[in-house]
Parts: structure tokens; C-alpha cells; sequence
């Protein structure tokens, strides 16, 4: 059977990876960001609990 | 046919380039666009009473200029028609084939969506809001009826950009008020001379695009006549925090004088009619009223600052 896939350039192969790291620095600089937000938040309340 | 459908086919000629590079979505942003509204955004929330924690602000402005660059990836996806028969703008991502419609409509949402949703949770509801008001503004009041519908089209669009520095200023306090109404006025009487200095000078492309800018449909003489008379509400307007009170002596005598520039420079434009010295006159009130704008907040911004640097060491 014929193998009808498109076969990527080197530069397409350049340019996912690109977008692929991208997309990877984004979220996990957005679970960083959400993390020191909640401290931030919580600030010394997140020591007020019962033990 | 579904809108988006109507929006494919519209630059369904161009080629694929085989998947658009990181700095083809970064452009989509309209990076110019955001460093502005990054500072605009910034003192509004310095000038604002009150404390932020700093990594809070941080992210409030992150938000800001993300919601801003969401807004701009809209209005490149739905004006991509129009932007590809513009000598200005047939190189943007769409227009030239090197971002998909489809990928600038979902890059715009999502981000959309991921600003407003950190700003609410990390900040504030009110602000979060507010910009989620400000990218609906720019995108579809604006990008999709306004612009292409009348000559009036920047001058209620240039409300978009009016409201970064009150989102600044209610990502602090959570509210608006006088002085943050005063800002966004600045910035929306700023807007039409500030786009009809270069409509002036690019109404062919306008024309072309069938945009119905001021120059376009009015004529060239009307917009002259309007930009005079824009200025000369901008220089009170400039003047109106040193008034109100949160703008210092310094701020006083830079309003003044830029203003003065600033009529001075709209009437040149007007005296130099279609004469050779038009483009010129018309490019020369463009670049100014840039420095113009971020002249006034950098002056508001610097007095705070150091009004609040003598807090602390005294």
C-alpha cells in the first residue's frame, strides 16, 4: 500500500519543534505562575490550619 | 457559509508554508501595539491608590498585554481579506500565508479566554471584566463593524485602546474612578489624529482596501480640519490630571508644551493643504503624537515614582 503521508521538510521539522518548545515554556511558565500566585495569596493564612 | 468558513476562503489562494514559526504567532500579538498598551496599563496602576504586590502586578500586566495581543490575533484573523490588498499590511502572518486563518482565530480565543481568566482569578473580577469588555471592544465592535461601515470607525474604536491604563488602575483598587476616566479620555481623543496623520499619507491603500477611513470618504481637507480640532481638545484634556490633582507641576509644563506641539504641528498640516509638503507634515504629527502619549504617562509615571521613593527614604 502506497504511502500517501505528507513527509515534512527539515525547516517544517525546525519550525514544529519551535512551536512545540513554545507551547511547553508556556505551560509550565503558567504552572510556576499559578503556584507563586497562590502563596502570594495564601501568604502566612496557609500556616492557619488545623493539624 | 459559517463566518469562519467566509473567513478561510477569503485568503484561501495563499500558499500553505508548511506551519507558521514562533515569531510569526508572536507578530499576531501586534507587538508595537502591546509594548504601548504594557505602558499605558503600567501607570495606570502606579497612579492608582492603594498596594499591589508586586508579583500580583506582575501578572495583572502580563494579562493586560496578552488580552491586547489576543485582541490584535482576532483582528488579524478577520481582517485578512482586506489587509492583503494593503501595502502595509500584506506581509502579516494571514495575509501572506505563513499562519492559517483558522490557527489566528484559535490562537486569539484561547489566549482571550487565558487572559481574562488569570486576571479575574489572579487579581480581579472587575478588571478581568473589563478587559474581557476591551477585547470584545477591539474585535468585534470595532474590527468587524466599525471599520469597514464608517469614517467614524477609529474614533469609537479608539476606545479599545483608551483602556489599558483604567484596567491598570482597577486591578489595583478593583474600581474606576475620575482620574482613570481622564486617562482613558487622553488616550480616546489621542486616537483620530494620531490614524488620520497617517491616513493622510496611506489613503490610497485605505481606497483600495475599501476602507471608509476619514480621508477616504470626507476628503483630505475635512480630515485636516478635524485633526486641528482634535488637538485642540486634546490640550485641555492633556492638562486634566495637573487640574484634578494627580499630575504634578511637572506634568503640568509637559502637558502644556507637548500640546502645544502637537496643535502646532495639526495646523501645519492643515496649512500645508496637498502641497509638496503634505506627507511630510502629516508623517511628522504621526511620530510625534507617539512620543506625545508616551511623554504624558512617562511624566505621570516618573512623578509617582518618585514622590514614592521620597516615602521611603525620609
Amino acid at each position: 500500500m502506497e504511502d500517501d503521508s505528507i513527509e515534512l521538510t527539515p525547516e517544517q521539522k525546525r519550525r514544529r519543534r519551535g512551536r512545540n518548545i513554545a507551547i511547553a515554556v508556556t505551560l509550565f511558565g503558567l504552572v510556576v505562575l499559578f503556584y507563586l500566585v497562590t502563596v502570594v495569596k495564601l501568604g502566612i493564612n496557609v500556616m492557619n490550619r488545623p493539624l | 457559509m459559517s463566518l469562519v468558513d467566509e473567513r478561510s476562503a477569503s485568503v484561501a489562494t495563499s500558499d500553505w508554508s508548511g506551519g507558521a514559526s514562533v515569531p510569526d504567532f508572536f507578530e499576531l500579538l501586534k507587538p508595537r501595539v502591546m509594548s504601548l498598551v504594557i505602558f499605558t496599563a503600567l501607570v495606570g496602576m502606579v497612579l492608582a491608590p492603594g498596594s499591589i504586590h508586586p508579583l500580583i502586578g506582575a501578572v495583572a500586566l502580563l494579562a493586560i498585554a496578552v488580552g491586547a495581543g489576543a485582541s490584535g490575533a482576532l483582528n488579524m484573523w478577520y481582517d485578512a481579506d482586506i489587509d492583503r490588498v494593503m501595502l502595509r499590511t500584506a506581509g502579516r502572518p494571514v495575509p501572506s500565508g505563513r499562519i492559517e486563518p483558522g490557527e489566528a482565530l484559535s490562537f486569539g480565543l484561547v489566549l482571550s479566554f487565558l487572559s481574562v481568566f488569570t486576571l479575574g482569578v489572579a487579581v480581579d473580577w472587575f478588571a478581568a471584566g473589563l478587559l474581557a469588555f476591551t477585547i470584545f471592544f477591539y474585535a468585534v465592535i470595532y474590527t468587524m463593524w466599525l471599520k469597514r461601515s464608517t469614517p467614524q470607525n477609529i474614533v469609537i474604536g479608539g476606545a479599545a485602546g483608551a483602556f489599558p491604563p483604567m484596567i491598570g488602575w482597577a486591578a489595583v483598587t478593583g474600581s474606576v474612578s475620575l482620574e482613570s476616566l481622564v486617562l482613558f479620555l487622553i488616550i480616546f481623543f489621542w486616537t483620530p489624529p494620531h490614524f488620520w496623520a497617517l491616513a493622510l499619507v496611506k489613503s490610497d491603500d485605505y481606497a483600495r482596501a475599501g476602507i471608509p477611513m476619514m480621508p477616504v470618504v470626507a476628503g483630505a481637507p475635512s480630515t485636516r480640519r478635524q485633526i486641528v480640532l482634535y488637538s485642540l481638545v486634546l490640550l485641555p484634556l492633556g492638562l486634566a490630571p495637573w487640574w484634578i490633582g494627580f499630575g504634578g507641576a511637572a506634568y503640568g509644563v509637559a502637558a502644556l508644551v507637548l500640546g502645544l506641539i502637537f496643535v502646532a504641528l495639526a495646523v501645519d498640516i492643515l496649512r500645508a493643504g496637498d502641497g509638496p509638503r503634505a506627507r511630510k507634515a502629516s508623517m511628522r504629527l504621526f511620530l510625534f503624537s507617539i512620543f506625545h502619549l508616551f511623554a504624558l504617562f512617562a511624566v505621570l509615571l516618573f512623578e509617582r515614582l518618585t514622590a514614592m521613593a521620597i516615602q521611603v527614604f525620609a
